[in-house]
C-alpha cells in the first residue's frame, strides 16, 4: 500500500472511523423514531400499524444493526472519556479498543435472541 | 569604520536603530497577541471547550439511558412483539418513564446534533454548503426536540 493513503491507520484511526459511522446512523434512526413515535398523538391505529412493520423480520434484522451501533458507540464513548480524563488512558487506549470489541462480541451474542427470535419465528415457525 | 573582526562588526547598525541609545531608547513595541484599547473586543468564548465537555456527560447519562430503553424496549418480556399503542400508554401512565424519555430525547438530540455539526465542520468545504448543512441541521433538530417533547407531554391514552 502506497504511503500516505491512511491517517495513521491502526487502531486509533478506525475506532474514530467507527464512531463517526455508527452516530451518523444512530442520529438518522433517532430523526425517523422520533416521528414514528409522534403517531401516538395521530391514532393507536396509525401507530399500530407502522409498529407492525418494525415486527417484519428484515426490520428485526435492521434492529439488530442499530443495536451493534448503539452498542460500539456507548462503549467506544466510555473508552473516549476514559482517554480523555484517566491519565494512563492515552497509553492503554489501544488494550481499551480490544477490551471494548470483545464487550461488544459478548453483548451482540446475548442480543441475538431477544431481538431476532420473533423475526426467526416468523420465518422458520416455531 | 573599524578594522577589528569581532563578530558584531560586520553588521552595520541602520539610520533608525543608530540613534537609539540608553537615553534615547528604541520604542516599545507591543507583543502580537496583547490586546490594547484600540483592539476590538475579543469574540472568543469557550464554546467549543463546553461543547466537548457536554458530549462527554451526556455520553455517560445516555449509556445507562439508551442501554435501559434497549433492554426494556427490545429483550424484556417477549421484546419488540408486544409494543403498540397500548405498551405506550402503559410506560407513559408514570411520570418516571415519561421524564426518562424526555432527558433521552433531549440528551440524544443534542449529543446527535452536535457530532453532525461536528462532521460537517470537518468534511464540507464550501462557505455556503457548510452554511446551510447546519442550517437544515438546526432545523431538523428544533423541529424533532420540540415534536417530541409536545408528544410526551399532551400524549392522551383515551384518545379514541
Amino acid at each position: 500500500m502506497p504511503a500516505g493513503t491512511l491517517y495513521r491507520g491502526r487502531e486509533g484511526m478506525w475506532s474514530w472511523v467507527a464512531h463517526r459511522v455508527t452516530g451518523v446512523t444512530i442520529f438518522f434512526f433517532l430523526f425517523v423514531h422520533v416521528l414514528d413515535t409522534a403517531l401516538v398523538r395521530v391514532s393507536p391505529e396509525a401507530y399500530d400499524d407502522v409498529v407492525a412493520t418494525y415486527k417484519a423480520p428484515i426490520v428485526s434484522l435492521l434492529e439488530y444493526g442499530l443495536v451493534a451501533a448503539v452498542l460500539f458507540h456507548a462503549l467506544n464513548g466510555l473508552r473516549v472519556i476514559a482517554v480523555d480524563f484517566w491519565a494512563k488512558g492515552p497509553k492503554y487506549q489501544r488494550q481499551m479498543l480490544w477490551t471494548v470489541v470483545g464487550v461488544w462480541v459478548v453483548l451482540m451474542a446475548g442480543a441475538a435472541y431477544p431481538v431476532l427470535n420473533h423475526a426467526a419465528r416468523v420465518l422458520f415457525g416455531s | 569604520m573599524s578594522t577589528e573582526t569581532s563578530p558584531t562588526s560586520s553588521v552595520e547598525m541602520t539610520s533608525s536603530s543608530a540613534a537609539h541609545s540608553p537615553d534615547n531608547p528604541a520604542p516599545v513595541i507591543q507583543p502580537p497577541r496583547a490586546r490594547t484599547g484600540r483592539a476590538p473586543r475579543s469574540t472568543r468564548t469557550n464554546f467549543e471547550m463546553y461543547g466537548w465537555l457536554f458530549m462527554r456527560l451526556s455520553g455517560i447519562v445516555l449509556v445507562v439511558l439508551v442501554l435501559g430503553h434497549l433492554v426494556i424496549q427490545l429483550v424484556l418480556d417477549g421484546g419488540v412483539s408486544r409494543i403498540g399503542f397500548a405498551f405506550v400508554a402503559g410506560r407513559w401512565a408514570s411520570p418516571f418513564w415519561q421524564f426518562w424519555d424526555l432527558l433521552m430525547l433531549w440528551l440524544a438530540m443534542l449529543h446527535g446534533a452536535n457530532g453532525m455539526r461536528t462532521i460537517i465542520n470537518d468534511y464540507s468545504e464550501r462557505d455556503n454548503t457548510r452554511f446551510w448543512l447546519k442550517m437544515v441541521l438546526y432545523t431538523a433538530t428544533v423541529f424533532t426536540v420540540l415534536l417530541g417533547t409536545l408528544v410526551i407531554f399532551t400524549f392522551d391514552p383515551n384518545i379514541r
